[in-house]
């Protein structure tokens, strides 16, 4: 196929232009047959092109970190006066902290996942779709992308640690960056199947604002998720970041000194009529859950003309 | 005039090469309306071929097919020896397009967007610069290449596009209405670059346009209406066909000049844009007859040589023009589209 042998720049290439004298010969280029290595070059492309984004969008780092730090330390230094009696000598901040470790990432994966329609809006998705790469390669580049991303806003947030008295402790800041990663990845891959179907931006913000706020409120990421009344209990247990918050909350509380009746009641973890899910089980369904998605995002990605 | 005569000079040699483009009963349907009704064609390698017809007429509905980006609902197509449907990679490697609406990412220079699409297509790194300097240069773009997208203007983006499109060599490049919206001055640039293009590489160029005189720089052209293709062939040779002059005559009673005409000629004339207008062998002999005989008082005439207006009027029975603003549906659309989230 003549596509694939490649004429080097300077050698004469033969055919019309060759009797051109003042011209500089025709720089031709190939383009390879597609491969495993293409498909792995188009992720990183498409995680790369994510990054760029984020770096130079200085506002954007603002912005997503404004909600969670709000929650953090405005709600929670100002419901701190009900609830002392409630939190067992516990800091209310404290307590809240883990939660605002998954909505950071929440809030952020989901901002990431709106550039698909961002692209589609402004036809550079146009460009990626009709290059010679399985249009799940660009799926799957984006939640790689929408996770570093997540997972660096997340890292200010840990960084916070010692402002709400969570101490510095090496172990549990891989546990907890882990634990972001794994949930950006899902909370991308989430994003990205709804935004693969939505083609304007003013619709994606509104079903973003009718998904995440719930997402968030339900999830117990504020409160404990035990003793609610039963309605909110069946919600809560729906609630894919409830399996996040937990663990969360789990990682945090170990590395911190409180009374057995404190723990008890400020870190319940979640039961299933009355049985315990284990930490492993619900790391493992947001892992699951992130794969699920991710398979429907690329299958939507695929059908879509 | 050069131009002119490149295009003898690069004229198609039929069967020096396959064909780039092998079309057979190409069908596209959408839930109730069939864009594309079966459409049969084929492209030489090396020939600039062009599209003509009104909006709507299922031109852009085909390079979508042609392209891979949409898939037939029946029928075959083959471009640079790749079947659109079964090999879809091999044909999107041999392929570049550059579509009506901008697919620039905005955000980065123009030298990124370049490089972005060369390491997507798998462009060896060590020819990425000295390709982008090539085909930056020929749009006049070099100098721009650390300029951020976002502040290019229509007609640099356009050229940006072409530029990008070339990036990775391919065997055929789709222009889908490169010159929409553009200046004449900046039409007239792009259509140089892209006779420059066909004689520096090989390279087979399908474009679209409903422009009647952009259509006269392709080797050949098809006319679609309604989905079909009505006429297939040289600008020259389908205004030959014609072989009638074109007189269009101003009257205050267009209703009796038509009438006039069937009656005292056995010409069927009819109104367009305002004018009646109708096609007879050798116009300038025909004028004194017609102030001779015709009986209805004429403000003004006007006779001229057949242009690709007059074919696609003997085709279709209307000017592209009329046929356009026929398609109320279509402008409907694209004024969504424009509120939806144009950019211009």
């Amino acid at each position: 196929m003549s596509t694939s042998t490649t004429t080097p720049p300077g050698a004469g290439p033969a055919g019309p232009d060759a009797g051109t004298a003042r011209r500089p010969p025709v720089v031709r280029v190939s383009v390879p047959q597609r491969s495993i290595n293409s498909e792995l070059r188009a992720i990183k492309i498409v995680w790369r092109r994510e990054l760029t984004r984020y770096m130079s969008d200085r506002l954007r780092m603002v912005t997503t970190l404004v909600q969670p730090l709000l929650f953090l330390f405005v709600l929670g230094s100002g419901l701190q006066q009900l609830a002392s009696r409630g939190t067992h000598g516990v800091n209310l901040k404290t307590f809240i902290y883990p939660g605002i470790l998954c909505i950071v990432v929440l809030f952020t994966a989901m901002f990431s996942a709106a550039s698909i329609v961002w692209d589609r809006e402004f036809g550079f998705l146009r460009e990626m779709m009709v290059a010679p790469v399985r249009r799940s390669s660009i799926v799957i580049g984006k939640c790689i992308g929408g996770a570093s991303v997540a997972a660096i806003q997340g890292v200010i947030v840990i960084a916070l640690a010692g402002v709400v008295n969570v101490p510095y402790n090496v172990v549990m800041i891989i546990e907890i960056f882990l634990l972001q990663l794994l949930l950006a990845f899902t909370i991308t891959a989430f994003g990205v199947m709804i935004a693969v179907r939505i083609k304007q931006m003013q619709s994606f913000m509104g079903v973003m604002q009718m998904v995440v706020t719930p997402m968030f409120f339900i999830s117990g990421a504020l409160f404990p998720a035990s003793g609610l009344p039963g309605w909110l209990t069946v919600l809560n247990r729906i609630d894919p970041l409830t399996y996040a918050v937990d663990p969360m909350r789990r990682i945090v509380f170990s590395h911190l000194s409180m009374s057995p009746a404190a723990r008890r009641a400020l870190d319940p973890g979640i039961t299933w009529w009355g049985w315990r899910v284990p930490t492993v089980a619900e790391v493992a369904i947001v892992a699951l859950m992130g794969l699920a998605m991710l398979a429907v995002a690329i299958w939507e990605f695929s059908t879509s003309e | 005039m050069a131009l002119a005569d490149n295009r003898q000079v690069a004229a198609p040699d039929p069967g020096a090469a396959a064909p780039a483009i092998v079309v057979r009963d190409l069908v596209k349907s959408f839930s109730e309306v069939r864009a594309v009704r079966g459409v049969t064609f084929e492209v030489a390698t090396g020939e600039v071929f062009g599209f003509l017809g009104p909006n709507g007429a299922g031109k852009t509905t085909t390079i979508n097919m042609l392209c891979t980006l949409a898939k037939p609902s029946s029928g075959e197509a083959r471009v640079a020896g790749h079947d659109v449907v079964t090999e879809r990679d091999d044909v999107r490697r041999n392929i570049g397009l550059v579509f009506q609406d901008p697919t620039l990412d905005g955000y980065m220079t123009a030298a990124q967007n370049l490089r972005l699409h060369a390491e997507l297509y798998g462009v060896q790194s060590d020819l990425v610069m000295p390709r982008m300097q090539q085909v930056m240069e020929m749009v006049g773009l070099w100098d721009r290449r650390d300029s951020v997208v976002g502040t290019f203007s229509g007609g640099m983006r356009r050229r940006l596009e072409i530029a990008r499109g070339l990036m990775h060599s391919p065997r055929v490049l789709f222009l889908d209405e490169p010159t929409i919206g553009l200046d004449p001055q900046t039409r007239r640039s792009i259509w140089s670059y892209i006779r420059e293009l066909k004689e520096r590489e090989e390279i087979t160029i399908f474009m679209t346009t409903h422009y009647m005189d952009e259509a006269e720089w392709c080797d050949r052209i098809a006319i679609m209406d309604h989905g079909e293709i009505v006429a297939l062939d040289s600008p020259e040779t389908l205004k030959a066909g014609v072989g009638k002059d074109r007189v269009v005559i101003h009257t205050d009673d267009n209703d009796a000049a038509i009438a006039a005409l069937r009656e005292k000629f056995g010409i069927e004339a009819q109104i367009s844009e305002g004018a009646v207008t109708f096609g007879v062998a050798s116009g300038e002999e025909f004028v004194p007859r017609l102030f001779a005989e015709l009986g209805v008082p004429i403000r003004a005439v006007s006779v001229s040589r057949p242009t690709l207006d007059d074919v696609f009027m003997s085709y279709t029975g209307t000017t592209i023009r009329d046929a356009e603003e026929d398609s109320s549906k279509h402008r409907n659309r694209v004024m969504m589209q424009m509120m939806s989230g144009g950019r211009r």
